[in-house]
């Protein structure tokens, strides 16, 4: 698999100088497998609109995968240039609620007042699933997708191409009520996600001394990522969904010291644009 | 890898399993989190009736930590605690509030007599219902308890 990350803050887009290099542009990764005409997308935030403007021309289908409906995980998809190609085959996967398919969900979007085009408005050939609790396949992928601690309905996903695993993680807090994070695997939300893939992009919202303030936001702290990073195994752990109010600066800050520490696994904080390929730690 | 599948394929659920261990769903999980800061007994069960977690309320009432007893089947703490009626008859699993609650899916209340692995005998209610998550999975069942006239 290879990745490109187009989106790698929290919560709000924050664009401008002093946000540049990790970028400013909300949840939205690119995943490639060996199929050249299929694009996985994991999150439809603010940076999903250059992502669109990037897709090549010749394309049979893409499969747009919503960890959860919160403004900021859905704020670029009418945006998406791919749901506006005549006869492109679109899947959007995302968890319904205990009332309500994903489709009436995203629809209070996606509609006037908030949007001036709907849902059946699209010209793509649009689908849309209520992502099941489980296993399903894409094409050229296994995915895993489970309920994880965020408020509201929220999932994470676990995609496999045989070449490597890589696990999605953007809004979660696992620590949540804990008293003794990370704990036994059975009882810490995301572990059967995250345990052993190549490559883990986990939450990584707070300092330890923004978190006590922000328990129960469904967030985690760079610490805790690490934590959990550490308990599943992972090879690489990309810290994701930056806080707003974290600048170049604050990031370079904390992640300079990190960086330089012995962790067990690699540390890397999330950059708009940055490629990464997920390759299995294991021997062929 | 998987192949290319065509359209209408796209939702089948493949038995493709990653090597990973048993987590709890995280409705349970965050079940026992919340348990654990409660001062009502609570005593969580999976789908099929194993004792999953209980509090450390419920470990005063039942007399013993959860980190000695562990998990254990139905069968097992269904009979160890020694259920009993009024009439200090013993009483069937079956007629467990919480075996009630997994078998109907719906709640179910009793009194009874159980004797504690501390060797007390204490009278309790105890209210159990079925636990629902999303796309009505079914997740197992929760108990609360009682000890009458405490």
């Amino acid at each position: 698999m290879k990745l490109r990350i187009w989106g790698t803050r929290g919560s709000l887009p924050t664009p401008g100088r002093a946000t540049n290099r990790y970028g400013g542009n909300t949840s939205c990764v690119e995943v490639r497998g060996a199929d050249r005409g299929h694009v996985v997308v994991l999150d439809a935030g603010s940076g999903i609109r250059a992502l669109g403007r990037a897709l090549p021309a010749k394309l049979h289908r893409v499969d747009v995968l919503l960890t959860h409906l919160h403004m900021d995980h859905i704020i670029g998809l009418g945006f998406f240039e791919a749901l506006f190609r005549p006869g492109l085959e679109v899947h959007i996967w995302g968890p319904s609620s205990t009332t309500m398919p994903l489709r009436d969900r995203l629809a209070r979007y996606l509609s006037p007042p908030l949007f001036p085009v709907s849902l059946r408005e699209l010209p793509c050939d649009l689908e849309l699933h209520d992502v099941p609790l489980g296993h399903f396949a894409l094409p050229g992928m296994h995915v895993l997708a489970a309920l994880v601690t965020h408020p509201g309905p929220t999932v994470g996903y676990r995609l496999d191409d045989g070449r490597g695993t890589l696990a999605y993680l953007s809004d979660h807090e696992p620590a949540l009520g804990s008293r003794l994070f990370p704990e036994a695997p059975e009882w810490t939300s995301g572990f059967d996600l995250a345990a052993g893939v190549d490559v883990l992009i986990h939450d990584a919202q707070y300092t330890d001394a923004e978190y006590p303030d922000h328990v129960g936001w469904g967030h985690s702290s760079i610490t805790q990522a690490i934590e959990f990073a550490q308990a599943t195994g992972v090879g690489t752990l990309v810290a994701f969904h930056h806080d707003p109010s974290h600048d170049d600066a604050t990031l370079d800050a904390i992640y300079d010291d990190l960086t330089s520490r012995v962790l067990g696994f690699e540390l890397v904080a999330a950059r708009e644009g940055a490629r990464i390929e997920v390759t299995s730690r294991l021997p062929a | 890898m998987a192949e290319l599948l065509p359209r209408g394929q796209a939702v089948g659920v493949t038995d493709s399993s990653p090597a990973v261990g048993h987590q709890h769903e995280v409705e349970v999980i965050l079940f026992k989190q919340v348990a654990s800061y409660l001062a009502t007994p609570i005593f969580v069960v999976d789908p099929d009736g194993s004792l999953a977690y209980y509090n450390e309320p419920a470990e005063r009432l039942l007399g013993c930590r959860y980190d000695e007893t562990g998990a254990m089947p139905m069968s097992e703490w269904s009979t160890i605690f020694v259920p009993r009626d009024e009439q200090g008859a013993p009483l069937p699993t079956e007629a467990l509030p919480l075996a009630l609650a997994l078998e109907r899916h719906e709640p179910a209340h009793g009194d009874m007599w159980i004797t504690g692995l501390d060797g007390a005998y204490r009278h309790i209610s105890v209210t159990a219902f079925p636990l629902v998550g999303q796309g009505d999975r079914d997740l197992g069942a929760v108990a609360i308890f009682w000890e009458s006239g405490a």
